[in-house]
């Protein structure tokens, strides 16, 4: 076995792989605000700040669609893997990627 | 004479795939070199695994699948000791224990111990039936309980539980397969290919459960009878065969102190941490990888054959492709099936065939296919990946395989298609060649594509070859041939139009979003927000009370039945039939506002109140309390039937000339709940002072001494319109039939997001009236109106209430203490 290494990220359970809808997504409220953890189609999850980067609208009630989510206020589409804002917006904002592993089905935030 | 150097011994633990593999591979570089003993804890020779899955199905017999028989090992001088398997490794000793008392020492050995069947630790896993999917033994314990008509549960939608269940279907059995995920081989198709794939299953009698999560295996008498799911439904089952997944059998490594991870622990030459024992096939772990597949054993016995013979090759690692063995149902998969950052998607979907075909191109090279119904070419997209070539050059044809494209690389396109040859086809729905078309266009001076659409079949059906089309049309023709615009498409995932899609859906009964995109051969795998919503309108009009909705294809405020508003707060606006309010409402609606704190109260331009700035998580007790006022839910955020605007009417006013409010009032109680291509308004005034603006409404009532005049098509918004007259009628109640028909001609024939005053200016006025002044087509048009509000006019905020979709309003965890990475 390796020697222990620390982790530098500790990892936070906040429930089930499947306690998001497919092509959906749940919120975590946090005291640093919510985090949007989405589940695409084909069974990928992602995590980001739940903020558009054009006036802050919550991701979390996006249409997701392929792996990317389309912003409830004005249409932005944000790519889930980068936060990055899609299309004819590409370059103008990006929502922050929040570290997310699944082990056993469940999912595990990063945080410092 | 010299003395012959006594040979070294090899020694292999595993009489399997890679095992005997490997030793093939020694044989072949330097057959004198070893003394061979295999150890295998089956009792037989070495088999092709990978083929047990047609001797289930009864496609073949074991002796069609052996390898190596007995007559091998003895030509090779190899000592076999099947059925005993090996339980310890002395490697200070050097030399193995097996079972029956056996040792033999090694100067080489090789670990090749496969791996083990996951079992789900589930209630009930140790009862008699339960098996799992791995060697012969297990196959003839499947056959032997397949009686036909029993039936069979299969646990886990993978390549494995799939084959199984496909296997004991073709016995006879009826086969099962529950699955935790909606997409079935999820780790190895799309959404859209494994929607095919439980179709193509179910047409081969094979159910599927998607979604579904296994509690417990129910048994009788010590043997399995049924699996208990977590919504508390049991599958009755006689068999019930686990196929989870695999674990690398590393008991013997890590016992004889090897390191070992999720594998054994190997290197570029398949050397463990002893350099005198190496380790192959499934066991292994190399650079962090473990593989289920034969195709990466067969490149580490390569190298490890090498490298047991004086070899310096090194193994660095695999790409992986998947073939599904069901016959007729052919499916492929390799690398990034799924597209990624910087990744883009070619989508050919061949609905005749029943076709799927999903390149993922990256940096301009192909990153991953999946391929469905047609996998003739997945070798070819795999070697294309593996050998990283730039493909830019034919990415036009690369989606139509092979024999396509290498008939035209190197050309620039028009000259490739000059270059063609008469009989490649190019049509491949209705199988048109290039020869047919160039003959069609030249004999019979057709010049638009239409024309050949009509001629020849070519480019009518999924519409994929119509730039080909297009380049023939205009090589015959030069100049003369002009590129023409069809219908405006629903989006740029597939080029129909609202209309096709909307007649195709209802003609082909298409009942779900998956369905519509393979048969109509969309060009995303997954759909974008535009068509996504629009489909599920269109399927929740065609087939009321069938059709699932599909809430995530919703935009949010019809997925939680409130209005977004900008700081993410809800708003919430209960119906006021006809605008008409009581004290006890009112009461009940100050109740709510200072229980909730709602920010904002504010009277609606549609005579309604709107409570604004209400919390998400909050909704439903909101909801609740105005349910229990006996108040639903106003879709003020619905492409649906809104507010129904009236005036006083005779009941009041001294100029009514009829009962304006009591018409809106029931008129607003029949059409509630009815969802439509966009917003739809109603209003109704009595009299043509018209105080309930009803002549700026999608559908307006004016109230005279005679009866009711009908308009249709105004709007007070982007644009302002006023009403046409749509007809005069002399009872309410055929003002009610009326209007009702009219809404559900809109229903069925408008595009989404098309509001009636629109569709009105694209169809005509007189379409209309047609429709509203035949009574035969206007009763039809009710009845089918009435027939869908049978579903319909139900309160959404009371379902949610009583725990519907509750995901959407409870956050997914409690509130944590966090500041993000
Ligand atoms: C609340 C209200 C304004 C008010 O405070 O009075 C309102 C609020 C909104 N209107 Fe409106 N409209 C409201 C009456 C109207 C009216 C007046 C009427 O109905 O008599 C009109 C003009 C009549 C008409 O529809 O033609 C009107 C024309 C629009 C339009 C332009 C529609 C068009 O086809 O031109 C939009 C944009 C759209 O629907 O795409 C719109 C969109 C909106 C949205 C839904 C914007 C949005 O997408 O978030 C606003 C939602 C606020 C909320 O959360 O409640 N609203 N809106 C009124 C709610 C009526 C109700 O009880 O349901
Ligand atoms: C039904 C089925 C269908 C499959 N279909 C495909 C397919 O279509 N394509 C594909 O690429 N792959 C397929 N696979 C996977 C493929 O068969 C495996 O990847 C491959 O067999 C692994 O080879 P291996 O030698 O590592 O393990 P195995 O072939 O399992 O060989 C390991 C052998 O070691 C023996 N053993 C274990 N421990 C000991 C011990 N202590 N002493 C002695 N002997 C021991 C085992 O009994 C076994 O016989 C399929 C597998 C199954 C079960
Ligand atoms: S007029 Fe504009 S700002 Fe006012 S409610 Fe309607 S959409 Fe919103
Ligand atoms: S806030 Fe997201 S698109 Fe405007």
């Amino acid at each position: 076995m390796n020697a222990l290494v620390k982790d530098p990220i500790a990892w936070t359970d906040v429930g089930a792989v499947t306690d998001i809808p497919l092509r959906g997504s749940r919120r975590v409220p946090t005291t640093g605000g919510d985090i949007a953890i989405f589940r695409t189609g084909d069974g990928r999850v992602f995590a980001l700040r739940d903020r558009c980067p054009h006036k802050g609208g919550p991701l979390s009630q996006g249409i997701v669609h392929g792996h990317a989510v389309t912003c409830p206020l004005h249409n932005w589409s944000i790519e889930l893997a980068t936060g990055e804002a899609m299309g004819a917006d590409r370059g103008k904002g990006c929502a922050p990627v929040v570290p997310l592993e699944v082990r056993d089905g469940r999912l595990f935030l990063g945080r410092m | 004479m010299a003395l012959k150097t006594p040979r070294e011994k090899l020694v292999v633990i595993g009489n399997g795939m890679a095992g005997c593999r490997a030793v093939q591979e020694v044989l072949k570089r330097d057959p004198d070199r070893y003394h061979i003993t295999i150890f295998g804890a089956e009792p037989r020779v070495n088999y092709d695994r990978i083929m047990l899955s047609p001797v289930l199905a009864g496609e073949k017999a074991f002796a069609d699948i052996v390898l190596n028989d007995e007559a091998w090992y003895a030509d090779n001088g190899i000592v076999l000791h099947a059925g005993h398997a090996v339980e310890g490794i002395d490697r200070e000793a050097r030399l193995v224990r097996a079972a029956g008392g056996i040792e033999v020492g090694y100067d080489r050995l090789i670990l090749a111990t496969g791996s083990d069947p996951i079992r789900l630790p589930l209630p009930g896993a140790d009862l008699n039936g339960v098996v799992t999917f791995r060697d012969l033994d297990d196959v003839e314990a499947m056959i032997a309980a397949a009686r036909p008509g029993a039936e069979a549960v299969v646990i886990g939608g993978g390549l494995l539980g799939i084959e199984a269940a496909y296997g004991l279907s073709k016995r006879g059995m009826s086969a099962t397969v529950i699955h935790l995920l909606d997409v079935l081989m999820e780790r190895q198709l799309d959404a859209s290919a494994g929607f095919l794939l439980t179709e193509a299953l179910a047409e081969k009698g094979v159910a599927t459960e998607l979604e579904a999560q296994s509690e417990e295996i129910v048994g009788e008498n010590g043997r399995v009878a049924g699996l208990r799911l977590t919504d508390g439904r049991v599958l009755p089952c006689d068999l019930l065969v686990m196929a989870v997944g695999i674990r690398p059998a590393t008991g013997l490594a890590k016992a004889a102190g090897l390191d070992v991870k999720r594998g054994v622990v190997v290197d570029d030459t398949l050397r463990t941490s002893d350099p005198a024992v190496y380790a192959i096939g499934e066991c292994v772990e190399h650079r962090g990888q473990c593989y289920g597949l034969v195709a990466p054993i067969w490149e580490m016995c390569r190298t490890l054959g090498d490298a047991l013979t004086g070899g310096a090759a090194t193994y660095e690692g695999s790409s992986l492709s998947t073939r599904l063995k069901v016959s007729g149902v052919d499916v492929f998969s390799a690398g990034k099936h799924l597209g990624g950052v910087g990744c883009e998607d070619i989508v050919f979907r061949d609905a005749g065939r029943g076709v799927y075909k999903r390149i993922v191109l990256e940096g301009g090279k192909v990153a991953g296919a999946v391929l469905f119904g047609d996998a003739a070419d997945g070798g070819w997209y795999f070697d294309l990946m593996k050998s990283g070539q730039d493909v830019a050059a034919i990415r036009e044809t690369l989606v139509f395989g092979q024999a396509v494209t290498e008939g035209l690389r190197g050309l620039d396109p028009s000259a490739a298609v000059a270059a063609m040859a008469d009989t490649t086809e190019v049509c491949g729905c209705n199988g048109v060649c290039k020869g047919e078309i160039v003959s069609a266009i030249n004999g019979q001076g057709l010049t638009t594509l239409e024309s050949v659409r009509a001629v020849t079949k070519a480019s009518a059906s999924c519409g994929t070859c119509t730039p080909l089309v297009e380049k023939l049309l205009k090589l015959s023709l030069g100049d003369a041939f002009e590129i023409q615009t069809g219908p405006k498409p629903v989006c740029s995932c597939t080029p129909r139009g609202h209309d096709e899609v909307r007649r195709r859906l209802v003609a082909e009964d298409l009942k779900s979003i998956p369905a519509v995109m393979q048969a109509l051969e969309w060009t995303t795998p997954d759909g974008c927000s535009s068509c996504r919503p629009a489909l599920n309108y269109y399927l929740v009009c065609a087939w009321p009370g069938d059709y699932r909705d599909d809430t995530q294809s919703r935009f949010i405020n019809e997925r939680v039945h409130a209005n977004i508003q900008k700081d993410g707060t809800y708003s919430v606006v209960p119906r006021m039939w006809g605008g008409v309010t009581s004290a006890d409402e009112l009461r009940a609606i100050a109740d709510v506002v200072d229980k909730f704190e709602i920010p904002t109260v504010k009277v609606t331009g549609g005579q309604r109140i709107d409570l604004l700035g209400v919390k998400k998580d909050d909704l439903p007790a909101v909801w609740a309390d105005l349910n229990a006022a006996g108040m639903v839910s106003g879709h003020a955020y619905a492409k649906g039937l809104r507010t129904v605007k009236t005036c006083v009417g005779t009941d009041w006013c001294r100029f009514g000339t009829q009962d304006s409010t009591g018409l809106g009032v029931r008129l607003e109680k029949f059409m509630w709940g009815s969802w439509s291509p966009a917003k739809v308004k109603l209003g109704v005034s009595g009299c043509p002072r018209n105080c309930a603006e009803a002549t700026c409404k999608d559908i307006g009532v004016i109230c005279v001494d005679s009866g009711y005049e009908i308009h249709v098509g105004g709007a007070a918004g982007l644009h302002i319109r006023g009403t046409e007259i749509l007809t005069k009628v002399a009872t309410e109640q055929e003002a009610i039939w009326t209007i009702c028909a009219v809404m559900q001609f809109y229903r069925e024939n408008a595009w989404y997001l098309e509001r009636i005053y629109k569709w009105m200016d694209r169809i005509g006025l007189p379409a209309i009236k047609a429709q509203a002044e035949d009574p035969q087509a206007r009763r039809a048009l009710y009845d089918r109106f009435a027939y869908s509000q049978r579903f319909f006019r139900v309160d959404p905020w009371a379902e949610r209430v009583a725990g519907r979709d509750s995901h959407e309003f409870n956050p997914l965890s409690r509130r944590m203490e966090f500041e993000p990475v």
